[in-house]
């Protein structure tokens, strides 16, 4: 592969995550305005978004540290929020497992479910692209997310200005996810996956520290597998 | 109010752990093979976690207090179908988003 493919692979992810540009700012931005609502300063909260990463997470944690529950809570609440991370990093391995270390590791840190489902949704669709291809266009698809995380943060700490409910942002997240994942919903197994982790995500809503989110993905993942194999073995037979 | 020491902790020991859940996979096993049965339930890593991250949101909006909320739903609708029918992530957006504020806007 010449460095000019991988230019373009680079761009690509740029262009393919740019959607997600609509949601990243008014998010970043609420997390600003909230975390120097609950008394960080201006560091302590950018420190937050940069070493953290994470929004849901970051939200999870400061209402909880807001409301004096103690830190080994906040901790497992917050990570626990997060554990649908190991299973991205699990379901890139396939991809990027063979990379170097360090680009394995700066991949690591970028994952987020956007960087991760505009990524997964690609190297399915091209199985064809080499390792440093995928991480060519996996750089590219954080590249419109992760420097407006980081300055919308900011923006929202200085500015602290209250986005009026009315602009209905709260549903900015469920639409784009749903728009990325529409497209990859190429087999049967797949649609099995998505319907058994709606219902039991719904059934499970009230499990506390949102282990009703991995357990729905879990019984989702399996769903999928299973339908799979049964659909091969019933080709098989015919 | 938070404590300056509480909150330096959950801050590094947040963003430790989150990489560490980030990196557990890809940083350990790297490209040393995984079993097929493992591979198999990955493949639905997508499609079923981030349904599942969004299903509660459409039936239960945190915005109208966890009541049920026509306009979210059916945007949450034609985003799916939008995006089912064309494969377009952009215009499936566009299709929600007009449709949440348009009916918020009828029925507001």
């Amino acid at each position: 592969m010449t460095t000019s493919t991988r230019k373009s692979f680079y761009r690509q992810g740029i262009i393919d995550a740019s959607p997600f540009i609509l949601v990243i700012i008014p998010f970043a931005s609420l997390f600003g305005v909230l975390a120097v609502e609950a008394g960080l300063n201006v560091v302590e909260t950018m420190a937050f978004s940069i070493v953290v990463i994470a929004g849901a997470a970051q939200f999870t944690a400061l209402q909880l540290m807001q409301e004096n529950v103690p830190t080994v809570i906040v901790l497992i609440s917050a990570l626990a929020v997060n554990l649908r991370m190991a299973m991205y990093s699990a379901s890139l391995t396939p991809y990027i497992g063979a990379a170097p270390l360090w680009q394995r590791a700066l991949c690591a840190y970028l994952t987020v479910d956007q960087s991760y489902v505009v990524g997964v949704s690609k190297f399915e669709a091209e199985p064809e692209m080499t390792v440093a291809d995928r991480v060519a266009y996996f750089l590219g698809a954080v590249t419109p997310i992760v420097p407006l995380w980081y300055g919308f943060t900011l923006i929202g700490a200085l500015l602290g200005a209250e986005i009026p409910d009315s602009w209905a942002l709260d549903f900015a997240i469920p639409i784009t996810f749903l728009a990325m994942i529409a497209p990859m919903f190429r087999t049967a197994a797949h649609v099995v996956a998505a319907l058994v982790a709606v219902v039991f995500a719904l059934l499970a809503a009230g499990v506390p520290y949102s282990l009703g989110l991995i357990i729905a993905g879990i019984a989702g993942m399996m769903a999928g597998a299973q339908t799979e194999l049964w659909l091969e073995r019933k080709a098989a037979r015919q | 109010m938070i404590e300056t020491g509480t909150l330096w902790t959950v801050i590094v020991v947040l963003g430790l752990g989150s990489f560490g859940l980030r990196f557990v996979f890809t940083g350990l096993v790297g490209d040393r093979a995984m079993p097929a049965w493992l591979l198999r339930h990955l493949r639905y890593t997508a499609v079923a976690i981030l349904p599942a991250l969004v299903a509660p949101q459409v039936v239960w909006p945190a915005a109208t207090g966890g009541d049920f909320d026509t306009p979210r739903a059916a945007a949450a609708a034609v985003t799916l179908l939008v995006g089912l029918i064309t494969k377009n992530v952009l215009m499936a957006v566009l299709s929600g988003g007009s449709t949440l504020y348009g009916l918020l806007y009828l029925l507001g």
